[in-house]
């Protein structure tokens, strides 16, 4: 059988779902046997192809994130959600009680210890902040999701040899976790 | 001066108010609901200090005398204008240009709809319906009933209103509220005087009163149809210490009118049915549940009530019978829940309107947990012809498990709206030909938004029990009328109205209200409408009452009637976002003030 | 009458007393039947709807049904788990539920009935509603963020502590709240004690004591050591 294709990615989040992936430790290994990477922090490749496998961490906030995620939707036959970010928005989705315009402006005009001259920033170079923070399947269609902030190394594996070997994921009591 | 009907209260003592109030109903929490609707007639809002006093008043905790006060929706815990709007928004009323007409007075006096004005004076927003279906677009202006508004009425009340003038001062006309009685039949022609049909029931004894009850084969007419000969019954042997009879005034189901009209002109035969259940059931009192939106009936019904009251027909010994038996009038606030049944008794002893676990029934365990029997309006005043002309009479009328008569009440594409009145077994092609209906035919909702939707090919059915119960609603829509939109509104009113007890309706009805919003803003995708078929398998078995258990029907009818409706709004055949994506951008771009390429999101990839 | 006084659940007999629920005849016979808003001490509220059972091919809340000689019960079914899952979801979209942050997070009921019924994702789109938060009183604090609308505060206060502390009042999903009996509506001005039985019935992480949380350390809060369904029937 050949190897399944699979890209990870970081949108509105903090890393430590990947940092959490990587606590599967020597069985990384394992893996290898039986993936390949295509766009990952791993791999460092920009813009993913064709891929058997989409991995997502964190929510989406800002325009950028909307245009990642629709790369990975567009490209990977089975879309996963990983993570509390990703699967409801998670701590940055908790700026959604406040108005984008207030933030803005208590950040970068009214708080305290600013720069002289300091304004919000409108470089084209920077993606502009939606409105609201989603999770990913408010915006695209999400096939599974892997919740826990992060979940624990011992949940992605199980969650990733069931998905590859073909089986509905199953987290049993211990490895499903909210937290 | 300014001295319109709200601003009362600034100019007298409120505490004095709230006194008197609480005097009138002998500081009794169970007379809750009539003491805060009084207290704001007088004070034009219900204060956090209003409510600590009136809690004091009725020795109640303070949090439950809230509790009750922010259930209902004609009750105000912030300030109101003094001139209060409220657009009833029934698809009815939408038909006949409601959403145009708020729009332009909001316009005139330059207010967003449910914002109240800066200077205090005015609110205007919309309420579930209001009962005038056959003489919309209506409204309630400081909840007083004005029918058959158009853009005229609608120049000359904004004036009225920048004026401040008065209510009383408003054009007669204005509040005339018309029967539209269109067709006749049994009950309509009852040719009975007052007492007539007491006087004959009391002769059978409560035991044959009850048997020629079950005889008529009398079924409930508020939609559910139990047998009205086994309710009283049952609810004369149970046990307690006191029996109670209730009507169900409450008629709440959107495009519902016709009790409206038998209290206006029938008033005598509702009491007596009354009078004659308690007399079955061996009760002293009964209460009618009256619609808040009806409170301009209320002077007229006591009337009626004072000259029964000296007719011997109510009070101490009836009839100079050993039978003593007193009605009195309780008024609900603005939620459509109350009209079930358990629902409705909470809401009669003081408290929000939420539907009882049953069993134990109303028969049993109702008002102040007492043996009690809630009828219908149109049931009680049925009982009447039963009384006088014997069971078997009526039960010849109608179809053989739809004894006697059904009153209808027609609206939307008909060329004359109104109440029909029918034996059991009708047509719904024989109604539609009777009141005109205009062009073609594409849909009739009938006995509201909880009943059924029927499409073109099926006017041949039958209204009664054997076929399609109905409380009497029934709603025309002809081929220019967009059946989704017809959807989307009962969807609405279903979110607004759930009395949020259980997860399923509480919740359900607001997704299920989303996801109308996300077809209709043109985001939708198939996948919503698999979620809908979703949401109406989880409602329709796990929620609490019927509200929940039935609030997805409409969608469920024409999602598989009018499918169309729903596939031409679908944006794409993907997953699409309930949300714009670009507009959820604006605020950064005009922080920013950017608008260039980057600064955009294309919805569609 | 020597009448059997059993029923059978998910295939197994169940006896029962006279009067008792279907829930508290399962209770007592050691089997789970997924739960939010009942509890033992108190008279059952029926709101949640997660005990919704099949009974005799109807559905029905088991924490409100009296149990009856012969019944059919169907519990732990694909399809009642699933409407299960659906209403779990309904309720974590309903308020703000971020288990991160939460100290209730591995003591929670919601949590953990969640993680019983595999919900791995709320699923619906968010409503993110905005709650307030009152930390006025000294010894506990109150996130409203998080309230399921069970009702069980409210019946604790009234029926164990005799104060009308909390009451449920407002209609609807944007309405209906617990309502604070004080005029200010600040728990503080109520006369609400660390000692009351309400202060620690909330199965959420609404009525929070001050000063004590994060005790216990993640991997051996009650959640984490058994699933619900082991701990529920155990109580």
């Amino acid at each position: 059988m050949s190897k399944l294709r699979v890209a990870t990615t970081s949108l509105a989040g903090c890393f430590g779902c990947h940092m959490s992936f990587l606590d599967i430790d020597e069985r990384l290994l394992d893996l290898l046997e039986l993936v390949e990477f295509d766009r990952s922090p791993i791999t460092d490749i920009k813009h993913c192809g064709p891929c058997d496998l989409g991995i997502i961490e964190g929510g989406v906030c800002n325009a950028e994130n909307v245009h990642v995620l629709r790369e990975f939707r567009k490209n990977c036959k089975i879309l996963v959600a990983i993570g509390a970010c990703a699967v409801n928005g998670g701590l940055p989705a908790q700026r959604n009680h406040l108005e984008l315009h207030d933030i803005l402006t208590a950040v970068y005009q009214t708080e305290g210890g600013l720069a002289h001259g300091v304004h919000i920033p409108n470089d084209p170079e920077l993606p502009l902040p939606l409105n609201k923070v989603h999770p990913i399947h408010e915006v695209v269609k999400v096939d599974y999701f892997l919740p826990g902030c992060p979940p624990s190394g011992d949940a992605i594996w199980k969650f990733l040899t069931d998905l590859i070997a073909g089986r509905t994921p199953h987290l049993g009591h211990g490895l499903l976790h909210y937290d | 001066m300014r001295m319109s009907q709200c601003s009362m209260g600034s100019i007298m003592n409120v505490n004095e108010v709230i006194t008197a109030t609480l005097a009138r109903h002998g500081n009794d929490g169970t007379r809750l609901m009539q003491i805060l609707r009084e207290t704001q007639e007088a004070l034009g809002w219900l204060a956090p200090e209003t409510l600590t006093a009136i809690a004091e008043g009725v020795g109640w905790p303070r949090a439950k005398v809230e509790g009750t006060a922010a259930f209902y929706s004609f009750f105000h815990l912030r300030p109101r204008g003094r001139y209060c709007v409220l657009w009833s928004d029934n698809i009815t009323d939408r038909m006949l240009g409601n959403r145009e007409l708020m729009q332009a007075l909001c316009e005139k006096l330059w207010l967003e709809p449910g914002r109240l004005s800066e200077d205090g004076l005015v609110s205007v927003n919309t309420t579930s319906c209001t009962g005038m279906c056959d003489q919309g677009p209506a409204v309630l202006v400081n909840y007083r009933a004005i029918t058959r508004m158009d853009m005229a009425r609608v120049e000359q009340m904004a004036e009225l209103i920048r004026s401040e003038t008065p209510l009383d001062q408003w054009p007669a006309e204005w509040f005339k509220v018309e029967d539209n009685i269109r067709r006749k039949d049994a009950l309509l022609d009852h040719g009975l005087v007052p007492g007539q049909a007491l006087a004959a029931g009391m002769a059978r004894g409560p035991q044959g009163l009850i048997d020629e009850i079950k005889a008529s084969g009398l079924r409930g007419r508020g939609g559910a149809g139990f047998s009205t000969g086994m309710k009283w019954a049952f609810c004369r042997e149970a046990k307690g210490e006191a029996h109670y009879v209730v009507c169900n005034a409450d008629e709440g189901e959107p495009g519902t009118f016709k009790d409206r009209v038998l209290l206006t002109s029938y008033a005598d035969l509702v009491f007596e049915g009354m009078t004659l259940a308690g007399y079955a059931i061996g009760a002293q009192k009964g209460l009618m549940y009256l619609r808040g939106e009806y409170r301009y009936m209320q002077d007229a019904l006591e009337s009626v009530l004072a000259r029964r009251r000296s007719e011997r027909l109510l009070g101490a010994r009836i009839l100079d019978k050993d039978f003593d038996f007193d009605i009195e009038i309780h008024f609900g606030a603005g939620a459509y829940v109350c009209g079930e049944e358990s629902a409705l008794i909470e809401s009669l002893e003081g408290k929000p309107g939420r539907p009882r676990i049953r069993p134990p029934f109303p028969v049993t365990n109702g008002y102040l947990d007492q043996p009690t029997a809630v009828n219908n309006v149109e049931t009680l005043a049925a009982a009447c012809l039963v009384a006088h002309h014997g069971g078997a009479w009526y039960a010849q009328l109608g179809t053989e498990k739809s004894a006697g008569t059904k009153l209808l009440s027609v609206s939307g594409d008909v060329e004359r709206p109104g109440i029909y009145e029918y034996p059991f077994g009708v047509t719904v092609q024989q109604v539609l030909d009777d009141a005109g209906a205009r062009g073609c035919v594409q849909g009739v909702q009938i006995s509201g938004p909880s009943g059924v939707t029927l499409s073109a090919d099926e006017l041949g059915r039958r209204i009664c029990f054997e076929d399609i119960p109905t409380a009497g609603a029934f709603m025309v829509f002809d081929c220019t009328r967009d059946m989704f939109e017809v959807a989307r509104n009962f969807a609405h009113f279903f979110a607004h109205e759930s009395c949020g007890f259980c997860t399923p309706c509480r919740v359900g009805t607001q997704v299920v209200a989303r996801l109308m919003d996300k077809l209709a803003t043109n985001h939708g995708s198939p996948y919503d409408i698999d979620e809908m078929f979703k949401m109406h398998r989880l409602m329709q078995g796990a929620s609490h009452c019927g509200l929940g258990n039935s609030a997805c029907n409409p969608l469920f009818d024409t999602l598989n009637k009018f499918r169309p409706a729903y596939e031409r709004r679908l944006k794409s055949l993907d997953y699409e976002p309930a949300f714009d994506l670009d507009a959820a951008l604006s605020e950064a771009r005009q922080m920013t003030g950017r608008d260039d390429a980057g600064a955009h999101l294309q919805n569609v990839e | 009458m020597s009448e059997q006084h059993t029923f059978q659940l998910d295939g197994e007999e169940i006896p029962f007393a006279a009067g008792q629920t279907i829930m508290q005849a399962a209770q007592a016979a050691g089997k789970y039947i997924p739960h939010l808003c009942w509890h033992p001490e108190f008279k059952p509220h029926g709101s949640c709807k997660l005990c919704t059972v099949k009974v005799n091919g109807r559905f029905g809340s088991s924490c409100t049904m009296e149990a009856s000689a012969g019944q059919n019960v169907e519990n732990r079914t694909p399809e009642l788990d699933d409407k299960r899952r659906t209403l779990l979801q309904l309720l974590f979209v309903e308020g703000n539920h971020f288990c991160p942050s939460c100290e209730k997070s591995g003591n929670c009921l919601l949590q953990a009935t969640a993680y019983e019924l595999g919900m791995m994702t709320p699923h619906f789109d968010h409503f993110y509603p905005d709650r307030p938060v009152d930390a006025s009183h000294p010894d506990v604090m109150l996130d409203f963020n998080r309230c399921i609308l069970c009702s069980l505060c409210v019946q604790a206060s009234e029926l164990a502590d005799k104060k009308f502390v909390f009451v449920m009042g407002g209609r609807g999903m944007r309405g209906r709240k617990i309502i604070l009996n004080s005029e200010s509506g600040r728990l503080a001005d109520t006369d609400f004690s660390v000692e009351d039985r309400a202060a620690s019935i909330c199965p959420v992480g609404v009525i929070l004591k001050k000063r004590v949380g994060f005790a216990v350390p993640y991997g051996e809060r009650t959640y984490d050591q058994a699933p619900v369904s082991a701990v529920e029937v155990a109580k």
